[in-house]
């Protein structure tokens, strides 16, 4: 990770949502992107933290990064090229 | 777009490979029909509406009776007497409010069955009989619809998808009726038996909306719960099938 991450177009937040259904807005967000978009997550707690960019990165997106702020997380996903 | 309860009824969908929210809406533009609201069209219709396709179609012209219960699980015991169609649709739509369920109270014959298939992308037979079976497997081939068959007695079932022109028909593997008819003795069913091969059929169903995975073409699958085992024959279109067959 590192690196300039681009502007995101588009952002979600799932601090009020548990497992499986923050990945499954996530992807629903994903899905409405164009490949090399960027969707900017906002999360909370150890769970989502854990599973989403997992998930994400096994469905073939990039994880750019992961920026801690308060008691939430900032999670930046680029959409891959076949998802 | 997805309100937020149904991003939660279908989150299990969604999340599946292949599926995602573009599968999703795919099933709620989808139309089933499934004929017979009995042993297997009670789970493949259960399944269905459960999944989020938009409709479906029962057909049925019988009414519930006691001894259906045992193994026809959309019907309960305060529906004896009642028309299947209707008590069928009753519960999907309980199950799945998003489903639209279009009840068919009606018996297919051949002078009514296209009219209400071409209404339909794919069919599921859960019929019990050799007439039916073979009228439904010919209006599907005629208008190239998939067609998803079943068939159960004791402890064995079958399932095989027909995909008109692409492999086997029903009467490419079964030109004739069987040799006899089962005996009141034979005709037993364990109803789990029933279950196993109506999920199978709306697995099958669902695949071929989703366009996923492979299909049962050109290869019978039959269940043997007895000995619980799973067995493959592969079946192939006969060119001179009088159903599928080219002419001439």
């Amino acid at each position: 990770m590192g690196g300039v991450i681009p502007i995101p177009k588009a952002f979600l937040d799932i601090t009020g949502d548990v497992c499986p259904l923050t990945f499954v807005k996530t992807k629903l967000r994903l899905e409405e992107l164009a490949p090399g978009d960027v969707l900017e997550v906002r999360l909370q707690g150890p769970e989502p933290l854990q599973n989403v960019p997992r998930s994400a990165k096994e469905e073939g997106h990039r994880v750019l990064a992961v920026k801690h702020e308060g008691a939430c997380y900032h999670l930046f996903i680029q959409k891959g090229e076949q998802s | 777009m997805f309100t937020e309860d149904q991003v939660e009824r279908y989150a299990r969908n969604i999340l599946l490979p292949g599926v995602g929210g573009a599968g999703q809406e795919r099933l709620a533009r989808s139309r089933v029909l499934v004929i017979g609201a009995g042993g297997l069209g009670s789970p493949a219709a259960y399944y269905l509406a459960a999944a989020g396709v938009g409709t479906i179609g029962i057909v049925d012209d019988d009414a519930v009776e006691i001894s259906n219960l045992q193994r026809q699980i959309l019907h309960a015991t305060r529906d004896i007497g009642r028309p299947k169609a209707v008590s069928a649709g009753e519960k999907l739509k309980s199950l799945n409010p998003d489903c639209d369920v279009v009840t068919h109270h009606l018996r297919l014959t051949a002078d009514n069955i296209a009219g209400i298939t071409a209404a339909y992308q794919v069919i599921v037979d859960g019929t019990d009989n050799f007439p039916s079976r073979r009228l439904i497997n010919e209006v599907c081939v005629r208008q190239g619809k998939p067609l998803v068959h079943g068939g159960v007695l004791q402890f064995v079932g079958q399932a095989l998808t027909i995909l008109p022109g692409r492999g086997p028909c029903l009467a490419c593997i079964f030109p004739e009726p069987p040799g006899s008819l089962p005996t009141c003795a034979q005709a037993g069913i364990l109803g789990a038996v029933a279950g196993v091969i109506g999920a199978i059929q709306a697995n099958e169903a669902l695949k071929l909306l989703l366009g996923l995975g492979e299909l049962l073409v050109g290869r019978l699958l039959s269940f043997d719960a007895l000995r619980m085992r799973f067995a493959e024959v592969a079946v192939s279109r006969d060119p001179d099938c009088p159903v599928c067959g080219k002419p001439g």
